[in-house]
């Protein structure tokens, strides 16, 4: 017997290994002509582990506290060796990992793998693309510089606007009322202990219910398989779809590294209270369609400020969007069209927003 | 043995005795447990929420001396913890405002061009009384007193009437 062969039959005595791994053998995937999008799930984890990997190389070097987190991050890039490497890929493997969860959301909407048995598929799903959005939010101040003290203030703000809660959980958020070194100790323990925690579950739940439920098949391919099980075709998970999978992640790394590589992340200037905020400031792509919304709309919708109005809105549409599966049919072959027609709605709002804001001055 | 109880005759009081008992010590034992739930819940709680920061300090601060600004010029002074903006008009009159947006509390900034009080954050404009006139701002910046007293420019909060 060949030793790896050995310490398997070793875990399968003690506590009965091949059982254990014995659904993954028999778990397949739908072959059809949009199979490639299944990736994506795959390709947001592998940038997950990623930030974790990099995160913990961070961790080594960087202080929180207004008067060293800014000098850190700077002595990491210009004194540690590959130290800006590894800053430049955890801020873009941030970005891209964004990028993905947003793709891979759209393409479960547009696939309709929301669908009864998934809807817990679904919330935490959304639960874990809100939960990115709040390590991006986080780590954006941990360099302490300019843009990040403005974007935490607006953000927190924004929070603040909410009603009754709105003002308490600003200050919980801030440490104190203004945005200062207290905010910055916050948004690090958040950053690095409360987020990973809640998102490393998250995921494993959500791994356990694609594992335990499978894999979706779109209505239409579902209607004709049942019709006509002989037409159904589908992939070994283990090996064939896994090293697929592996090829993806492999052209992840790939622009992962190029971009870091090629475009270093900037450090810019430090965070200072009092000066006044640059022109030009604007968040990150990811919160531009927001950040352009609220500046459009007026200082009072009737009696309602504008704000106000803007946040209960973003609420009340992510309750909303956590709730979606609920809303659709049990039946395959009478799924609704107007589920279709918002997923369009809202890809085009969020994209045709961003430019906006992108270009507008 | 019920029977041989000198005080029980029948099984069945002795039945309907025991359900208050055990209703008694649920209870105790509930209440403890809430109890104990609420002694961890609430210093936790109350952990969560910072310490109210010390008070601002006077109110009155020097915010700039006479001759450091040109006419239609502006700059960010520390009024406590918050910044201030000091502005001299054109004309060479001073003006000092809060200088934190009433929309989503950016730090604002004097624009000579304009002649006005801007925001960066979400293009908020202020004319030169801390007036919002355009933009997102739903409320006017707060206006501070301007004293020349010397070579000293001092900005005081507004007496409330």
């Amino acid at each position: 017997m060949s030793p790896l062969r050995n310490v398997r039959s070793w875990l399968d005595d003690r506590f009965g290994w091949d059982d254990l791994v014995a659904p993954l053998r028999k778990k397949t995937v739908p072959l059809h002509r949009l199979s490639y999008w299944y990736f994506l799930g795959g390709i947001t984890l592998f940038l997950f582990v990623i930030q974790v990997l990099t995160g913990i190389l961070l961790l080594l070097y960087y202080r929180p506290g207004a008067n060293e987190a800014f000098e850190s991050v700077q002595y990491i890039m210009t004194q540690v060796r590959f130290g800006w490497l590894v800053r430049s890929i955890h801020s873009w493997s941030a970005n891209l990992m964004i990028f993905t969860a947003f793709a891979h959301m759209f393409s479960v909407l547009f696939l309709k793998a929301y669908r009864k048995p998934r809807e817990l598929t679904w919330i935490s799903g959304v639960l874990l693309l809100f939960l990115v959005m709040g390590f991006g939010f986080s780590g954006y101040l941990l360099p302490w510089n300019t843009l990040a003290f403005f974007a935490t203030k607006v953000g927190t703000e924004i929070t603040g606007q909410v009603p009754i809660v709105g003002k308490p959980m600003m200050i919980f958020l801030r440490g104190g009322e203004d945005v200062t070194g207290a905010t910055l100790t916050r948004f690090f323990g958040f950053h690095v202990a409360v987020l990973p925690g809640l998102a490393t579950l998250l995921v494993l739940l959500h791994l356990l219910l694609v594992q335990r439920l499978g894999i979706s098949i779109p209505p239409k391919l579902e209607v004709q398989w049942t019709a006509n099980p002989s037409a159904k075709r589908e992939m070994k998970f283990f090996p064939n779809f896994m090293l697929r999978e592996m090829m993806a992640w492999y052209v992840a790394l790939g622009v992962l590294g190029a971009l870091a590589a090629v475009f270093p992340w900037n450090l810019g200037v430090k965070a200072d209270p009092f000066v006044s905020a640059p022109a030009g400031i604007k968040p990150e792509w990811y919160f531009l369609f927001m950040f352009q919304t609220l500046k459009l709309i007026p200082p009072k919708v009737w009696f309602i400020d504008g704000d106000v109005l803007g946040v209960l809105a973003f609420g009340l549409v992510g309750l909303l969007w956590i709730l979606l599966p609920f809303f659709e049919s049990d039946q395959p072959s009478r799924t609704k069209r107007w589920i279709t027609g918002l997923a369009v709605f809202a890809l085009a709002y969020m994209a045709g927003m961003s430019v906006y804001g992108l270009l507008a001055k | 043995m019920a029977t041989s109880d000198p005080g029980m005759t029948n099984p069945n009081d002795r039945l309907s005795a025991a359900v208050p008992r055990r209703r008694f010590v649920e209870v105790l034992l509930g209440g403890g447990f809430l109890a104990t739930a609420a002694a961890f819940v609430y210093p936790v709680l109350r952990y969560l929420v910072p310490p109210k920061a010390s008070d601002l300090g006077s109110d009155s601060v020097v915010a700039g001396r006479v001759g450091e600004l040109k006419p239609n010029s502006g700059k960010i002074f520390r009024f406590g913890n918050r910044p201030g903006l000091l502005i001299r008009t054109a004309t060479g009159e001073y003006r000092a405002m809060s200088a934190t947006c009433t929309h989503l509390s950016c730090t604002v900034q004097y624009r000579d061009d304009l002649r006005q009080v801007w925001c960066a954050c979400h293009n908020g404009k202020y004319d030169l009384n801390g007036r919002n006139i355009s933009g997102p701002p739903p409320r006017p910046l707060e206006g501070f007193e301007v004293q020349v007293r010397g070579e000293e420019i001092f900005v005081r909060r507004r007496r409330e009437a």
